[in-house]
């Protein structure tokens, strides 16, 4: 038989974007270790409904580690203690009987907290809309195989087009930054042969609405890729540097509107 | 279509200076440390009072030294915009902490060892550099007979000494000069302020190992082949024999002198 | 009287000759119109970028908080497309082929072949955008055979190839967000659907961060809202999946088809207790190399679920591989609504596996023999780590655990030729409609068919119909229209709000989902279906006399939420279950134990049964009335599906 446990989770309670928020601490009684943690919290909620409180608030969708919508900072590392999963896909063997468990939202200014523990992250669409594509209509495209593209690049623009949007990096930078999400979709292009006519003014427009978004800078601490769930590597921000600077240093274009 | 913005109004354009201005320094460290392994020397200073007066007055040097001021000062502003920027990334901060699951320590707090050796910088700079330049340090004059090569020395009188000179009379070099080596001298039998210049460079080492590589990074250097030696470099040159050079110095001094 | 507007002409000619018989929009007049795209996942986002690069206004709505996490992301295997590559003999009409034979002629032709005709301009299309497909060391792409098919058409991304294809879609759409065509209304639910004399011209959603109800006016409605699987309350599907878009718009009067045709997928991680909120699917590729097994005997089951012995114990002569034995020429390799049969039968006969005794052996040792582990760990190294991290077991030493779940829905919005359903300017495209995959979907074919309707059908026909509307006048959000079902959303919100009794949301959605699995899952019965009805019309009084709903509208309320989905989730298995009840043959995922071969296999009675089911919604607690698609073969011959 699975062990059951019970544990103490300190968990950020917080109405709306507009109020001020405040640790509540709640009691999780019998929990199996074979939950995830996410299941653990329906648990939770499932009591609080019960006893006629407010189920805690947060972003899940998937369960399955791929959409990147689940959150939660445990214990101080987004997605919690164990390397290389999101949150859905932690499960409760990871703690002890008896262990108090912080739980907080992602903290950044780029991510005001709407409820709870959900955040916005839609400073991560706009990113995307500045640059993070290639400018092609449906239909009139070349046959697939026309271009020819050595396994050793595809292999590596996937690594990097592998990236679930969650935004741990930018919760687990100590300056909030967002250079390993930007990083990874120039990457992609930059490498492939389709993202070679925008490579330049992909770069200036994203870093660009990047940093209005209000993420910090990069100084390199290697956080983000320690804490990704999905293992982008810090490589991906070199190149990042590479192609902004070349693009501003020597290929200054017009970017798009 | 529009212009991106200006490069320096960028995250990554500020993080450019950074790097620029670090790299400059760390090769200036290499200079001064080569330049006063001449205070290991036992010849009463002859050697290093010597150099002291080509590093001041030798017209290029001089150019260069006033672009290391203005580089220690770049450096220290734009660090203190970019904190600032990530401070206002994240305005409400982890209850629970765990950087040091996925980063390092020193790379969390090159604002702090920065601090450290601002003040460091401060401290060195009044104890000899504006001593040197302002008339503070002793005078001395040496004697070397050139038939034998036996130098002798003897402090001088500010009224004995007008500028540095060297003179060649019936076969002895007569050498004045500024006696910051006894300046040095004096300032290391301070207990106080050698324990302070070896908690500096302890900074300086940490501050190094992450620095150095770091600032490869942000200049978008990135390869398989020459990382690994940058990364060797950053931590057994810039970080272990600089600073070990440096910090050997105030304990030679101390212990010996 | 439903007419599926299919052209006539030859089966190879008809979308050709289709699209040249479509009126057009002229360019200018484009951005006059506007069409609502409700969900963002491949379907949705490919249409939505489509549309909007003609120079139509799009307005995309996502329930989630980005377009990029609808759960078309999920998909893992692969992408099926008759580009022959591989020279090994495949076609359009092999592919239209496979793909007709697989739904067991549930299918309609016309639709099929051409999915089977657009399955090469999406993969141009992809790679255009820079999706990072797997390739070969000469730089071509790869393919491999996948689902037991003859040849190797699926392309594929690692095993993820559902997230780059949905990323490329999306990046197509942030492209048109960027150039202000598409407005984007993510955290946003549609709860009903808007009609101006009989014609779809708009929809009313919830905003899930305010509560705001609000209504948005277009000229064309397209649901792309994936499917319904989560009625069984645990399925592959994300939590977040509903029928909610598609039932409000079938109350509405959009037909709905073949409810009970759903897929269970045979590789997935089985249940390990109440708590479990969703299961994980792990791709069939495994099947190429496990080896599906059971004890022989009842007593050694019991023993290994007591973990008095464990798998590899269990000697040689001891072990059923029942795929094998039964099916020597396909094996392991049966079609997954085969292999999922036979997992229910030898778990209902006692020899299951693992603590609940509902699972069974996929077994690599023979492979980890055989290639050696290095080799199996490339192969499938991310899925062993996937199932490691999940169960906590070491699959290279042990056998996996496995048993089917629910992954899939085949049935949907009914939907005609031009993908439009019975209301004039509403279409439903991707898995949210019922067209292309009869009673069993083939793998590789769901992302082929979302990337098919939303890349190159369904900007052709939207503007035939947008043609034909004769004005161009933009349609006012403020008619009677709207503020009637404005008013229905906003009293219905207060109803859901007002439930105040003694059980959660989940606590019904489970009851739900037993019934559904029990009585409407892998094998069906007359009996078992009568009895579901009822059960779920209990249920139903269950729910609104006994369900308690929590906090406000005006704030992120995943309880309110859910209630609205479970609610209509409810309606719609009893839909299922009554379908499922006058569909007395098997076919497909659609097994009725009355209708079996001698050997046990799905038997088809085509003389009976040849037709889309489509319900037509005729108000509260009343019956639903059954329409009739006859489902007409010109070109393939049908015959008993055999994988002995």
């Amino acid at each position: 038989m699975s062990a059951h446990m019970n544990l103490t989770l300190k968990v950020w309670r917080q109405k709306n974007d507009k109020t001020k928020g405040q640790f509540v601490t709640i009691e999780a009684k019998g929990i199996a270790d074979d939950m995830s943690f996410l299941e653990m919290l329906d648990i939770v909620n499932d009591d609080l409904t019960r006893k006629g409180e407010d189920p805690i608030y947060f972003d899940h969708d998937c369960r399955e580690g791929i959409c990147g919508m689940c959150s939660l900072v445990i214990n101080g590392r987004p997605h919690g203690p164990k390397q290389g999963t999101t949150t859905c896909q932690l499960h409760m063997r990871s703690f002890h009987d008896g262990q108090t468990i912080v739980i907080e939202p992602w903290r950044a200014a780029a991510f005001p907290v709407l409820k709870d523990l959900a955040v916005d992250r839609t400073a991560f669409d706009r990113i995307q809309q500045a640059g993070g594509y290639v400018n092609v209509n449906t239909g009139g495209v070349p046959d697939a195989n026309t271009i020819a593209i050595p396994k050793r690049i595809a292999d590596e623009a996937f690594e990097s087009a592998t990236c679930i949007g969650c935004g741990a990096c930018v919760a687990a930078c100590k300056n909030a930054s967002a250079m390993l999400f930007v990083s990874a979709k120039v990457s992609q292009f930059a490498l492939l042969p389709q993202g070679q006519t925008e490579r330049y003014e992909r770069a200036q427009a994203m870093v660009d609405q990047m940093d209005e978004e209000g993420f910090g800078n990069c100084t390199n601490t290697g956080a983000c890729e320690a804490e990704c769930p999905v293992g982008i590597k810090l490589t991906n921000i070199a190149r990042l540097n590479r192609e902004y600077l070349t693009a501003k240093v020597f290929r200054e274009e017009d970017i798009h509107g | 279509m529009s212009k991106s913005k200006p490069v320096l109004n960028s995250s990554l354009g500020k993080k450019l200076i950074m790097s620029l201005t670090g790299l400059f320094l760390c090769t200036f460290l290499v200079v001064h440390l080569i330049g006063n392994l001449q205070l290991f020397k036992d010849d009463a200073g002859y050697a290093f009072n010597n150099y002291a007066y080509l590093m001041t007055h030798f017209a290029p040097i001089k150019v260069v030294s006033y672009l290391l001021y203005a580089s220690v000062i770049v450096h220290a502003i734009y660090a203190i915009i970019l904190t600032s920027n990530n401070k206002a990334a994240r305005p409400i901060g982890y209850a629970a902490s765990a950087g040091g699951a996925n980063s390092k320590w020193n790379s969390r707090n090159m604002g702090i060892l920065g601090t450290v050796l601002l003040v460091f910088i401060a401290t060195h700079m009044a104890n000899f550099w504006w001593k040197y330049h302002n008339d503070q340090v002793p005078y001395i004059e040496y004697r070397t007979d050139l038939s034998t090569g036996v130098t002798t020395s003897t402090e001088i009188q500010a009224g004995d000494f007008h500028d540095f000179t060297k003179v060649t009379e019936n076969g002895v070099e007569i050498l004045k000069a500024r006696d910051l080596y006894k300046q040095v001298d004096y300032a290391f039998d301070n207990v106080f302020l050698v324990a302070f210049y070896v908690i500096a460079m302890a900074a300086l080492a940490f501050h190094l190992i992450h620095g150095f590589r770091s600032a490869f990074q942000t200049v978008g250097f990135d390869h398989k082949k020459y990382v690994p030696i940058i990364q060797f470099l950053g931590v057994w040159i810039f970080g272990v024999l600089i600073p070990v050079g440096f910090a050997l110095m105030p304990l030679y001094f101390f212990f010996c002198k | 009287m439903l007419d599926s507007k299919v052209p006539a002409g030859p089966l190879a000619d008809k979308w050709s000759n289709h699209k040249f018989n479509l009126k057009l929009v002229n360019p200018a007049n484009k951005r006059k119109f506007t069409v609502i795209v409700v969900g963002t996942g491949l379907a949705g986002a490919s249409a939505a970028a489509s549309l909007a690069e003609l120079g139509y206004n799009v307005k995309a709505f996502a329930y989630q908080d980005s377009p990029r996490r609808a759960h078309s992301i999920a998909a893992q295997g692969g992408i099926n497309a008759a580009k022959n590559y591989q020279n090994d003999g495949d076609s359009v009409y092999r592919l239209f082929y496979d793909t007709i034979k697989g739904g067991d002629y549930r299918a309609r032709e016309a639709n099929v072949y051409r999915l089977a005709e657009v399955s090469v301009n999406i993969i141009d299309q992809c790679v255009a955008q820079g999706v990072p497909f797997a390739r070969e060391y000469g730089g071509l792409l790869d393919n491999r055979s996948f689902g037991g098919a003859q040849v190797s058409r699926t392309f594929y991304a690692r095993g993820q190839t559902g997230q780059q294809l949905l990323l490329g879609a999306y990046s197509a759409l942030n492209r048109q967000i960027k150039q202000g065509k598409v407005e984007v209304f993510n955290r946003h639910e549609m709860l009903d659907l808007v009609k101006i004399d009989g014609h779809a011209k708009g929809i009313i959603t919830r905003n899930l961060i305010t509560g705001e109800i609000e209504s948005h006016a277009a000229h064309a409605v397209l649901l792309c809202t994936g499917g319904y699987g989560n009625v069984y309350f645990l399925s592959t599907n994300a939590m977040g999946c509903s029928v909610t878009a598609a039932w409000r718009a079938h109350k509405r009067g959009a037909f709905f088809a073949n409810p009970c045709y759903t897929q269970i997928h045979p590789t997935c991680i089985p249940v390990t207790g109440d708590h479990q909120s969703k299961l994980t699917l792990m791709s069939e590729s495994l099947r190429n190399d496990g080896r599906v097994w059971v004890p022989k005997t009842q007593e050694i089951a019991k023993k290994l679920q007591k973990g008095e012995i464990k798998a590899s114990d269990v000697k040689e002569d001891d072990r059923d591989y029942f795929l094998e034995r039964k099916y020597p020429s396909f094996g392991n390799l049966v079609p997954r609504d085969v292999a999922s049969r036979n997992a229910k039968e030898a778990v209902d006969d006692g020899r299951g596996v693992g603590k609940t005794g509902v699972a069974v052996y996929l077994d690599f040792a023979e492979a980890i023999g055989r290639l050696g582990e290095d080799s199996v760990r490339a192969k499938y190294g991310n899925l062993f780590d996937m199932y490691y991290q999940i169960t906590d077991e070491n699959p290279y030493k042990q056998p996996m655990r496995i048993y089917p779940a629910v992954h899939y829905t085949m049935g949907g919005i009914w939907v005609d030729y031009n993908l439009m359903t019975t209301v004039p300017g509403l279409y439903a495209l991707g898995e949210a409609n019922f067209s292309d995959h009869g009673a069993n979907r083939l793998g590789a074919s769901a992302l082929m068919q979302g990337l098919s309707d939303g890349y190159f059908v369904i900007p052709f026909t939207v503007g035939d119909y947008l043609a034909k509307l004769g004005s161009f006048a933009p349609v006012d959000a403020n008619h009677p229209a709207f503020e009637e079902a404005r008013k229905d959303v906003v009293e219905k919100t207060n109803q859901l709000l007002a439930l105040k009794g003694t059980q959660t949301v989940d606590d019904i959605h489970k009851k739900l989902g037993h019934i559904m699995w029990e009585y409407c899952g892998m094998a069906r019965t007359a009996e078992g279906l009568t009895k579901a009805i009822g059960l779920i019309q209990d249920l139903k009084k269950e729910f609104w006399s006994d369900v308690k709903v929590l906090g406000e509208n005006d704030e992120l309320n995943a309880s309110l939420e859910k209630a609205g989905r479970v609610a209509d989730f409810i309606e719609l298995g009893e839909l299922m279950v009554t379908d499922a009840l006058q569909r007395a043959e098997s076919c497909g995922g659609h097994f009725r134990l009355e209708s079996q071969t001698e050997e046990g296999e799905a038997k088809r009675n085509d003389e009976e049964y040849t037709y889309v089911s489509a319900w037509e919604y005729k108000g509260d607690n009343q019956a639903e009335v059954l329409h009739k698609e006859e489902l007409i073969f010109e070109n393939v011959k049908l015959t008993q599906r055999s994988y002995k």
